[in-house]
């Protein structure tokens, strides 16, 4: 066991002894001693070669958020590490563990500008769960344990490690028992007892309960005990966009996605609940509109494991920091078996479910984008492709989609079927254009009998398609791309079609032929102009055996409705456009 | 906005008074003074910030995500010991001296060095009374001033010692397998 090994040698040892598997990345002057080793245990850690640091940083996030385990990503110093930043940036929004290994300029040059030297951990400092600098390889175990320990318990995120050549090249004895030392760093998974019953007796007392189920949810593994609770209180159940799967939506008690592009009788029903009870979600801007005037008559239940969540955007009656599984936990532990109070209770919710589907009947969610008049005349509304795609998704079963940010995001959340938790992913809080692809590497690989189903922009397909050659040379097969392409930077036309009055400023996008691109990638590349060719272009994808594009050519200027206008109140929805053109 | 004066236990490790600074200055706020030096436990720094801020509650939850911190206590309404110390240069001609002297001592200040036109002077005591120093002094031409920023320190049996935080370090904490 205290045989000499290389600070590098190190490194790999520390990854495999925490389980991890897979690597994405890019070798370069700084970090090569690292990957001089990293050739030694190639058995067990498999490293993908991207074409940009950002590919390989939402790839590991794309890794971690269909598993839930640390994704890992590699960048050289300089450059290579700070191509890294949007994806940790991107994963810190999204609460995704992911490790960044970065390496640095040899110790005796820090600080003195040495070639492709940037001060990556203080670039990173506000974009990290935490980050280390490492000048000696002794050092090395003891940070690799505690940065992965950081990374993936209370709330994860990305942490970095940026090593000095020389701490790679260091030989040493390394020394593998380890106790961490985090006397500030202690995160609290078990709910306080007492506010769990307080929480209950209010929940008890609503007249106009609801359940609002973010990403705590899927993160902690609760869909089980969300289940059980929505099912034994009978509260009707919002999932947010990172909640999406959280709770099935063919559930008579599930209700949909809230906020700006949420359904109306979501925004409606939560301007009139009584008790709102959030676990796991963070009251995102993009759910509350403006705060001052969400959900103005309710007592807020708020389950978050980050206890600076609570109470930072909206008020909160009963905070609860905890695991949002162990917190659902004790709530079933803890519901009282009195029948009459539960009587009650299923006495109001029954009336409240009625009085929010007669909201959604009218409103009629979904259909208001099917078989419209004003599309009749369209040769490729881009809601039949989600119509064929969401007929085959259940129909094969056994899928994952991530999809990128725009109209066609918000069009994959609201439209899709969705059952099953990380099956959507999707960069929510940052909302990172080129996200998609790159992320569905890491999908596909951790995911290798689904079926991994891109929905991307034309816009931010084109920031990160080059990883369409990483995927190639993986051999992987089971990733299948639509481009939604619609010829613009779609939600900013959206926005500058209501509210600026059709000045369409730099939102007029040109781009390849996406078909022609991926056969050059070496994909089969598919071009769909109308309706007709839709199903038969999916059925083509999936009788491929290989990565297949389809670029779905959509009616170029249609909207994504409901919409809440930036800080105005979710009671403030515009349900069409002002003006038919 | 009020002025709060926020005291920290943080661990002492590389970086840590950049995670600080960087989450203040991240809202856009301005420290007005910060003091950071050991504590009575090794390993463990105690810092006093002043700052004006609206919502305290919210900036020190967030310092808790930092991984070195492991106490914030906002003191601004606590009975508190409060110090700060000032070094003061004065342009000091021998005709000037009697009255500056006469200063110094009723401020209870010590001159701690004289040069052929100049003085040192160092002045310490509650924020206040160093502010009103000064301002006495002032008239007399100050070449070069620096001022330490505040301590404070909770009165009483109240405030928190730094073992209290560190007598857990060793071991994991608990840890939630993540299903799937
Ligand atoms: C990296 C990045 N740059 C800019 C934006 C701002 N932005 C948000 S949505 C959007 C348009 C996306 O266009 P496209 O990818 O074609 O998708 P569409 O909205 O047309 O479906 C832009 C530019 C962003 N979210 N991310
Ligand atoms: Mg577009």
């Amino acid at each position: 066991m205290s045989e000499k090994r290389t600070g590098a040698q190190v490194m790999c040892e520390a990854l495999i002894r925490n389980g991890v598997e897979v690597m994405f990345g890019i070798p370069g002057g700084a970090i090569m001693p690292f990957y001089y080793a990293m050739w030694d245990y190639r058995d067990k850690l498999r490293h993908v070669l991207c074409r940009h640091e950002q590919g390989a940083g939402h790839a590991a996030e794309g890794y971690a958020r269909a598993t839930g385990r640390l994704g890992v990503c590699i960048g050289t110093s300089g450059p290579g590490a700070t191509n890294l930043v949007t994806a940790i940036a991107d994963a810190m929004m999204d609460s995704t563990p992911i490790l960044a290994i970065t390496g640095q300029v040899a110790s005796h040059v820090l600080g003195k500008d040495a070639f492709q030297e940037t001060d990556i951990t203080g670039i990173t400092m506000p974009i990290t769960k935490h980050n280390y600098l490492v000048k000696r390889a002794e050092d090395l175990p003891y940070v690799f344990e505690e940065a992965i320990y950081i990374a993936t318990t209370g709330r994860p995120g990305p942490v970095l490690i940026d090593v000095t050549k020389d701490a790679q090249q260091a030989t040493i004895v390394p020394d593998w028992n380890i106790k961490l030392d985090l006397p500030g760093y202690k995160p609290n998974y078990r709910p306080n007892l007492k506010q769990v019953r307080e929480a209950i007796k209010l929940i008890l007392s609503a007249k106009k309960p609801l359940i609002i189920a973010g990403h705590g949810v899927i993160m902690s593994g609760a869909v089980e005990e969300l289940r059980a609770f929505a099912e034994r209180t009978r509260i009707p159940v919002i999932t947010t966009l990172h909640g999406i799967g959280a709770f099935p939506e063919d559930h008579p008690l599930s209700i949909g996605m809230p906020g700006m592009h949420g359904w109306v009788h979501v925004n409606r029903a939560i301007q009139e609940c009584d008790v709102l009870f959030n676990i796991g979600g963070r009251f995102d801007d993009r759910v509350t509109g403006k705060a001052s005037t969400f959900a103005p008559n309710a007592k807020v239940i708020h389950v978050d494991i980050d206890p600076s969540e609570i109470g930072k955007n909206v008020k909160v009656t009963v905070p609860i920091v905890a695991d949002a599984r162990l917190a659902l936990q004790a709530f079933l532990n803890e519901f009282p078996p009195d029948r009459e109070a539960f009587a009650e209770l299923h006495g109001h919710a029954s009336d409240w479910m009625e009085h929010i589907r007669e909201m959604q009947a009218k409103h009629q969610p979904k259909q208001q984008y099917f078989n419209r008049a004003d599309t009749e005349n369209m040769s490729l509304p881009p809601h039949d492709v989600y119509a064929a795609l969401t007929k085959a998704l259940n129909s094969r079963g056994n899928y994952r989609v991530v999809t990128d940010v725009g109209q066609h995001q918000m069009w994959a959340a609201q439209l899709i079927d969705w059952y099953r938790p990380r099956t959507h992913i999707t960069s929510g809080g940052a909302g990172t254009m080129g996200f998609a692809l790159p992320a569905a590497l890491g999908v596909a690989i951790a995911c290798p009998n689904d079926t991994v189903w891109v929905i991307c922009g034309d816009g931010g397909f084109q920031m990160t398609n080059q990883e369409m050659a990483t995927i190639v040379q993986e051999g992987i097969k089971n990733v299948k791309v639509a481009v939604i392409n619609n010829g613009y930077l779609g939600m900013v036309r959206q926005w500058q079609e209501l509210f600026e009055n059709k000045r369409y400023s730099g939102t007029p996008l040109s781009g390849p032929d996406f078909a022609k691109l991926a056969e050059a990638y070496y994909w089969k590349g598919i071009t769909v102009e109308h309706t007709s060719q839709v199903e038969a272009a999916i059925e083509e994808a999936y009788a491929t055996d290989g990565p297949v594009l389809i670029d779905f050519r959509v009616e170029r200027e249609v909207n994504v409705f409901p919409m809440v206008p930036q800080n105005k109140s979710i009671s403030e929805m515009i349900l069409e456009s002002p003006h038919k053109s | 906005m009020k002025k709060h004066t926020i005291v920290a236990l943080v661990q002492d490790r590389p970086g840590v008074l950049s995670r600080v600074v960087g989450l203040i200055r991240r809202r856009g706020f301005n420290i007005e003074s910060l003091a950071v030096g050991h504590s009575e436990t090794p390993g463990v720094s105690r810092m006093t910030i002043v700052v004006e801020w609206e919502d305290v509650e919210q900036v020190v939850k967030q310092l808790y995500r930092l991984i070195e911190v492991l106490k914030v206590s906002d003191v601004t309404n606590d009975p508190t010991v409060e110090r700060e110390m000032a070094l003061m240069k004065l342009h000091a001609p021998p005709a000037k001296r009697p009255e500056i002297v006469a200063l110094t001592e009723v401020f209870d200040a010590k001159i701690v060095d004289v040069g052929a036109n100049t003085m040192v002077i160092e002045m310490t005591g509650s924020p206040a009374k160093v502010q009103n120093f000064i301002d006495v002094i002032r008239p007399y031409g100050i070449r070069e001033m620096m001022r330490t920023g505040r301590i404070a320190m909770v009165r009483g049996a109240r405030g928190h010692t730094a073992e209290e935080y560190v007598e857990s370090a060793n071991g994991h904490a608990e840890r939630v397998p993540v299903a799937n």
